[in-house]
């Protein structure tokens, strides 16, 4: 009776301080759910037809503001409730077209850099000895390297890239981060009661990677995803704005170069660069909270010191 | 004084001419993945784009002499190593009788200024936020406060650039919003010039600091969180010892050893970032050249550029690590 009674409260206590019910996680995750989602919601309300050049009257207004006649603004109109911009392109139809395209980028480029990162920081940590001086000589090295600028030099080089090699270049600076967060967690978990235990007990290597370890590691490489899918959405936006990257399909850094091109800031047209660096800003802030909410499951320390 | 053993020092420029090679050599390699003689498809593309190709045959032999480009790879490859061993960039294309180094050597001053002291500032500032957010002695209003300063820590520092233009440039017209220095001002050390810079310089450093030191914060409060917990920390509350020397010779003397590192790992992303911070802020800096460079598809300019900012960044990671084991005295024990 009694241990039944024990067993409940224990499954309790289990369901809410379940790990991964972390709130700043399910924030973030909640928000970049919904910016993925104007993918297929958008196009159901929404013409993205109007995203191509000339197909909308030019330096129109945001529903909600007056225009400026002396400054060349056209009156608000319903049927561009997000204003449009000196080419002719409708901003709402834009940013979904656009938005996606940058999460594609991202998600593809930090994906690649992990599946490396991860072979690797597994082999430097198991295997250890040349190896693992090899992995780590050379991502310490790439580390040190300033990626953008040598991702310029590459896409200034390719003239067209495409959504997919664009995401295959950023890769190429997206892994060291992950191989040497993986090599430092496997050298101390390597040492600790419970995978010598699995390995005294005849486990082979392969359990204990993916049975014992990955498990605890998984917070980890969550932490270490997210965070490089923001590097890699920093980095192409980056590459966007400088003029380089797709130029064919529009994207959300294209759209910042375009309105930095017409001098937009100082012709006061916030809602051309506006729209798109909000769009990418909740992005940043939604994998952010994610980031800083799976460090907290990985390492309980950081919820902070109770006092 | 005696951290630095001969065998660490050796290590680390060791790592350092790695780096640099691979660097350069990645930069060498990418013109030759692509299909075609990279200079007939260079004049080309000038071409069709109306840039003006008048010293054609001149640029073409200059190239073709700096590459070499009838001799077989390796051999290219060697000379390539060679003249990039030597600073020998050569002539910017676009910008013909100039050279690649005489341009750089004019934009760098204004980078390396701006950059370091932006970053210089947004380290303290964020160390000592982020470990006052950690210590138990912080006032119950200021860690209230204090999480705000952490906002803009998720976006890229141009953008926040973009928002800051368009606010204090162009909405309040507090401060200028292009160049390095009041037009018609001659450079010297007067205080109306000293003065220009500043303001010029304020918004893309407000920039830097605002973006990075949220995470310099982050990391230092997750140390002092694990430097809390140490035995030392213990045993000098239980002498007796007074929070605030508590707080300053035993937490953050002993919390801020990683953060260097951090700074010495963040320096290339925090140098490729500022390329379009320059950008926005038209400032006359490496950033600014390289775009200009792109611009004109100047790629022998846009090689000499990433080369040197490469070498710079690399420099000063070295720097960092020779400095390194003199603040923390342990590293010889361990590696010596």
């Amino acid at each position: 009776m009694a241990v039944a009674e024990q067993g409940k409260t224990f499954a309790f206590i289990k369901k809410r301080d379940s790990l991964w019910l972390n709130g700043k996680l399910l924030f973030g995750a909640f928000v970049l759910l919904a910016v993925v989602s104007i993918e297929f919601i958008g196009p159901l309300f929404w013409d993205t037809e109007l995203a191509t050049v000339a197909s909308a009257p030019t330096n129109m207004v945001p529903i909600w503001v007056e225009a400026d006649a002396n400054l060349g603004f056209k009156q608000p109109d319903a049927a561009h409730p997000l204003g449009t911009e000196s080419n002719g392109r409708d901003m709402l139809a834009l940013l979904i077209v656009a938005t996606p395209r940058s999460l594609r980028v991202g998600l593809i480029g930090a994906g690649i850099g992990m599946v490396v990162g991860v072979i690797l920081g597994f082999s430097a940590g198991f295997l250890g000895g040349w190896v693992d001086a090899v992995i780590r000589t050379i991502s310490d090295a790439v580390i040190t390297i300033p990626g953008l600028a040598v991702l310029i030099v590459i896409a200034s080089y390719v003239p067209q890239l495409e959504i997919g090699s664009m995401a295959l270049i950023m890769a190429l600076f997206a892994w060291p981060g992950p191989t040497r967060l993986l090599r430092a967690q496997i050298l101390s978990m390597r040492e600790r009661g419970y995978i010598q235990m699995a390995r005294l007990s005849g486990a082979s290597t392969f359990d204990i990677m993916f049975k014992e370890m990955m498990p605890n590691l998984l917070p980890y490489l969550a932490a270490s995803f997210t965070g490089s899918i923001s590097g890699v959405i920093i980095a192409a936006a980056g590459l966007e704005t400088l003029g380089l990257g797709p130029t064919r399909i529009p994207t959300l850094g294209m759209t910042i170069n375009n309105a930095l091109r017409a001098s937009a800031v100082l012709r006061g047209m916030w809602w051309w660069w506006g729209p798109p660096i909000v769009m990418l800003i909740v992005i940043f802030v939604a994998l952010f909270f994610m980031t800083i909410g799976l460090d907290e499951i990985a390492n309980p320390r950081l919820r902070g010191i109770e006092s | 004084m005696g951290g630095l053993t001969k065998e660490y020092v050796i290590k680390r420029i060791g790592m350092f001419l790695l780096t640099v090679w691979l660097g350069t050599t990645v930069i060498f390699i990418i013109p030759r993945l692509v299909p075609g003689d990279p200079v007939q498809a260079m004049i080309g593309r000038m071409m069709t784009e109306g840039v003006d190709v008048e010293n054609s045959a001149q640029i073409i032999k200059a190239w073709r002499e700096r590459f070499g480009l009838d001799q077989p790879i390796h051999i290219q490859y060697i000379r390539y190593l060679y003249n990039s061993a030597t600073f020998n960039t050569g002539y910017a294309l676009a910008f013909f009788p100039s050279r690649v180094d005489d341009m750089v050597a004019r934009a760098i001053p204004w980078t390396l200024g701006l950059l370091s002291v932006a970053t210089l500032i947004s380290f303290i500032l964020g160390n000592i936020v982020g470990a006052l957010l950690a210590w138990r002695g912080t006032p119950r209003l200021a860690k209230m406060l204090l999480p705000l300063s952490l906002t803009f820590t998720s976006i890229p520092a141009f953008m926040l650039g973009i928002l800051l233009l368009y606010a204090f440039a162009f909405k309040l017209d507090w401060l200028p919003y292009a160049g390095a220095y009041q037009r018609g001002l001659t450079p010297g050390w007067n205080w109306e010039f000293v003065l220009s810079v500043i303001k010029h310089a304020a918004l893309p450093a407000l920039a830097v600091v605002l973006v990075r030191m949220g995470f310099w914060a982050l990391g230092m409060r997750g140390m002092m969180i694990t430097t809390d917990g140490e035995d030392y920390m213990i045993l000098a509350e239980a002498k007796g010892l007074r929070p605030w020397r508590i707080f300053w010779r035993y937490g953050i003397r002993n919390a801020i050893l990683p953060q260097v590192t951090a700074l010495g790992i963040s320096l290339g992303s925090l140098a490729g970032g500022f390329v379009i911070v320059e950008l926005i802020f038209t400032y006359p800096g490496m950033g600014y050249l390289l775009y200009r460079a792109i611009l004109n598809s100047d790629y022998t300019l846009i090689q000499g550029i990433v080369f040197y900012v490469i070498v710079g960044v690399s420099l000063a990671v070295l720097i960092l690590d020779l400095i390194y084991p003199l603040i923390d005295p342990r590293i010889t024990y361990q590696r010596g």
